[in-house]
């Protein structure tokens, strides 16, 4: 049994009326990996977190967590799941401390063995100060905190943690980085979604890049960024510019194509090496063209997509602006 | 249950090892278990109205305000005079503070569904009754405070109930027996509308016909002969005349029976119909 898979789905498919939300998802999660799921706002990556947790029916497709099937057996994976969504799920009419008890006695744990544990898990997410106050009183920051808590008080094997960062600061960020890793030396498995590369790059063992309900590539995180190159060129061709001129050059320097923004004039060089920016440039002042603006940046989750897909992450807002 | 295993999370030493985790997994909620999670899931609703006094306003006014509003008001007309009226209209005026708190229990149920806590609920291995029937437990304090305090002011205005302690100790006992089993279709009702507003429109709806078209207030035989049909086959009616019968009487008739049997036909009903719509929910 030691190679069994933390999650086998097969096609999982969720349509909510005419929409598939959810169109036909392959994933492969081993044990003791930290697998990521990358994709932009109504990727589909909370809808499918949710059915393989239990909390939405699967409506096509098949999954197994640690071998049990998730629709057969939905208990059984309760068991084995700590769940962690991306809106806050705990009581904002109890305390801190009063939560943990709660989740603690739900689980079937002594009276005594949940106060010990609530306070232990206090301790170690930092929370003495606030656990007696009531939960209107939290930050954002301290409620995630706690809603992570509460997924650990039985120490599933597998964790899925949905957004674990969005709306904290750098310095709760990097916590919850540390918690995560640590997680997985307890020997958790970890799924968790994210809209952040670089929080994908800095946490996960292998990554899915998931749009508009399908996959469309994963792969460990520096198999990912090479194709999209390690860092970015931005550039702003002055106006007027040849646009398909600059094209030739990029691709004579570098024999690749740099990739068009729907920014008129704008456009992404991935790079391998930074230092090849440099011949990028004189390469385009030779051409005699002008440059407005010009940065370099590590891949941003919107240059992925249009490397991986040919549409920007947030294409759908903006045609619904045009 | 397999759980109290476990080595708290802060004291690691030991690895988690998801086959042995597996193996320890079960298919469903022992009974035992089950009544735990029911029990702790009223402690979760009796801190919440600790927090809240305000949500005992209804179980408060209501029987002050509407046991002395109706008998001076209504004493006389009905029959005769406050202290013979009373009799009649302090059972009536408990069945209807009982439904009161009724309507209230499935309207927060809806309130308390939408929230994000609920999503936890769902993903723990909990039994699916557990989060409905917790809060109905700790109801159980509420029809307990109404009844007493409907009988309180009745006394304090005269009323000297026949059946003496034991029959007014066994008269609430039915009250909130009876109480808790009506929740039953409140709570159904919680989990099937879209919101808590609806719960309440649907519960009034339902509550007005089944407190006014019962005995509850004047003798069923006053009223026109089709009401007076309904009036009798209406479970309410049944309810407060067997509370009538043990307060104004101390005597166990058939009517006790009849309410008893009503009440475990709605519980045996409404239950099972409650813990579908709640788990077809997610
Ligand atoms: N209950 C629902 N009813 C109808 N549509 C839904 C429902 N839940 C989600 N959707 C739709 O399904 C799509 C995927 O939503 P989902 O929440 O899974 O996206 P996501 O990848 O988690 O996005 P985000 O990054 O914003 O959290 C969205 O277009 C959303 O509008
Ligand atoms: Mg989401």
């Amino acid at each position: 049994m030691a190679d069994l898979s933390a999650v086998r789905a097969d096609s999982l498919v969720k349509s909510f009326g005419d929409f598939r939300a959810v169109d036909g998802i392959d994933l492969h999660v081993r044990q003791g990996e930290i697998f990521g799921v990358l994709g932009p706002n109504g990727a589909g990556k909370t809808t499918m977190l949710r059915m393989l947790a239990t909390l939405l029916p699967i409506d096509d497709g098949h999954a197994e967590i640690f071998g049990v099937d998730v629709r057969r057996e939905p208990h059984r994976i309760r068991q084995l799941v700590g769940v962690t969504g991306q809106d806050v799920s705990v009581d904002e009419d109890l305390t801190g401390r009063e939560n943990l008890r709660l989740f603690a006695r739900l689980q079937g744990l002594t009276s005594t063995r949940a106060k010990s544990i609530a306070g232990d898990l206090l301790e170690r997410f930092d929370l003495q100060e606030a656990a007696d106050r009531p939960l209107s009183q939290f930050s954002g920051g301290m409620r995630r905190r706690l809603d992570l808590a509460s997924s650990l008080i039985t120490r599933p094997p597998l964790i899925f943690l949905d957004e674990p960062t969005t709306g904290l600061d750098p310095r709760s960020r990097g916590q919850m980085w540390t918690t995560i890793r640590e997680l997985v030396t307890d020997g958790s498995t970890i799924l968790l979604t994210t809209q952040y590369l670089d929080e994908a790059d800095q946490l996960a063992d292998r990554i899915a890049v998931i749009d508009r309900g399908r996959k469309v590539a994963e792969d460990t995180p520096d198999a990912l960024k090479t194709q999209v190159g390690d860092s970015t060129l931005q550039l702003r061709l002055a106006d007027g510019s040849d646009t398909a001129l600059a094209v030739d050059v990029v691709r004579r320097l570098l024999g690749e194509d740099p990739v068009l923004t729907p920014e008129s004039g704008r456009m992404n060089v991935p790079l391998s090496d930074p230092d090849r920016a440099a011949d990028v440039l004189i390469g385009l002042r030779e051409a005699g063209l002008g440059i407005s603006s010009v940065s370099v940046a590590k891949p941003t989750l919107d240059e992925v997509f249009l490397t991986l897909t040919g549409h920007g992450a947030d294409e759908p807002q903006m045609e619904a602006a045009r | 249950m397999t759980a109290s295993t476990l080595t708290p999370a802060t004291r690691t030493p030991q690895r988690i090892d998801p086959s042995a985790v597996v193996a320890r997994t079960t298919s469903r909620s022992s009974l035992q278990a089950t009544w735990v999670q029911i029990l702790a899931m009223a402690w979760r609703a009796l801190k919440k109205m600790r927090r809240k006094p305000e949500q005992f306003f209804d179980v408060l006014i209501q029987p002050l305000l509407f046991t002395a509003m109706f008998a001076f008001i209504f004493g006389g007309a009905i029959s005769g005079s406050v202290s013979n009226y009373l009799p009649i209209l302090i059972p009536g005026i408990l069945a209807q503070t009982a439904l009161t708190v009724c309507m209230a229990t499935g309207v927060q149920l809806r309130e308390d569904m939408d929230k994000g806590v609920f999503d936890r609920f769902k993903s723990l291995p909990i039994a699916r009754i557990a989060p409905l029937a917790g809060p109905m437990i700790a109801d159980l304090l509420r029809y307990g405070i109404a009844s007493v305090l409907t009988l309180l002011t009745g006394l304090l205005i005269g009323y000297r109930p026949g059946g003496g302690v034991v029959g007014c100790v066994a008269g609430v006992a039915l009250t909130v027996i009876a109480g808790w089993s009506l929740a039953w279709i409140f709570t159904w009702l919680g989990t099937m509308a879209r919101s808590a507003q609806s719960v309440q429109g649907i519960s009034m709806m339902i509550m007005f016909p089944l407190t006014f078209l019962s005995n509850a207030f004047v003798p069923a035989q006053t009223l026109p002969g089709w009401l007076e049909a309904f009036v009798k086959v209406n479970p309410v009616s049944h309810v407060v005349s067997a509370v009538r019968d043990l307060f104004n009487d101390g005597a166990v008739t058939a009517e006790v029976g009849w309410a008893v049997i009503g009440c475990a036909a709605v519980v045996a009903i409404f239950a099972p119909l409650a813990v579908r719509s709640y788990s077809g929910k997610m």
